[in-house]
């Protein structure tokens, strides 16, 4: 376990950041790219979880277990919104027989 | 004593080989993560968007584990891949979408949604370029992401959000059930 502790050290906090943030970009570009309103909500699970190894990394290198247990709620919090995010997607299946989120852009007004 | 000395360096020799590995372990961790990322976004069947998450999610309990949070990626393992994805994957197969064709954006808003993914991503980093220059290192022990810890911390400081997010998923248990019920008042069926 010592090996692994040192190792971490030998990896720039910079890398986290910029892994983050790219997988974070990665989530915000699928929001706007897909119709499908079941791919827009996975990627909105890798933009809750890029933002969570961004925690867990910051937690790790200033050896504070505050910020894991931060993730920890942000995973309760992801579950909570996925469970009612995909029973809107059933609801919204069984009113407009689809899953385009353009039939729903009534909802802009 | 030539023996130590020999041990010394035998063992030396294998840390900077764990190390190596290591570090190659991160980048081959970041790189599955970002290709299958990519390929969340740009597959088009949601079978195919759920395998991908799955094992971008893998990846990312692997930097869990990389960064000494066991908890944490035993936790992501079974809520995550365990719970959320399998969540999807029955709602993709109760409403039967994979043959489902929709109809992609028009690619003028494709085009837009990359570049503007693009210009979020250097916008991100030149913000966060400044905190390059910091580097927090302080000391590190490694049994800060143990269980033991983790709950020592939750249970101590966290310990009244901890109680209330059960208030949060039981909200959200009631509003799963009312948006899963069928609406008898206004349906006319």
């Amino acid at each position: 376990m010592n090996e692994i502790t040192s190792a971490i050290q030998l990896i720039p906090l910079e890398h986290y950041i910029v892994l983050s943030v790219t997988l974070f970009s990665i989530g915000m570009m699928g929001v706007l790219f897909r119709r499908n309103i079941i791919a827009i909500l996975m990627c909105l699970e890798l933009m809750f979880n890029s933002a969570n190894l961004l925690l867990a990394a910051f937690s790790a290198y200033h050896s504070d277990p505050s910020g894991q247990v931060f993730v920890f709620f942000i995973m309760i919090v992801a579950a909570a919104e996925v469970a009612v995010g995909l029973s809107i997607v059933v609801m919204m299946k069984r009113n407009v027989e689809s899953v385009d989120i353009n039939l729903l852009n009534r909802l802009k007004w | 004593m030539p023996e130590a000395g020999w041990d010394y360096a035998k063992q030396t020799t294998n840390q900077k080989l764990n190390q190596v590995i290591m570090v190659f372990l991160f980048y081959f961790l970041s790189a599955i993560m970002v290709i299958s990322a990519l390929l969340v976004v740009f597959s088009k069947s949601p079978i195919n968007n759920v395998i991908y998450l799955i094992i971008c999610f893998i990846a990312m309990a692997g930097h869990y584990i990389l960064l000494n949070a066991q908890f944490l990626a035993v936790v992501h393992i079974i809520v995550y891949t365990g719970a959320i994805m399998v969540l999807f994957l029955f709602v993709i197969m109760l409403l039967n979408l994979n043959k489902a064709i929709i109809p992609q954006k028009s690619a003028v808003t494709r085009i837009m949604a990359v570049v503007t993914g693009g210009i979020f991503f250097l916008v991100l980093i030149a913000a966060t370029r400044q905190t390059f220059v910091i580097n927090p290192r302080y000391a590190f022990t490694s049994e800060i992401g143990l269980v033991a810890n983790v709950g020592k911390t939750l249970f101590h400081e966290f310990l009244l959000p901890f109680e209330i997010s059960s208030v949060l998923f039981i909200s959200a248990m009631v509003g799963a059930v009312m948006f899963g019920k069928r609406d008898h008042a206004v349906g006319d069926d």
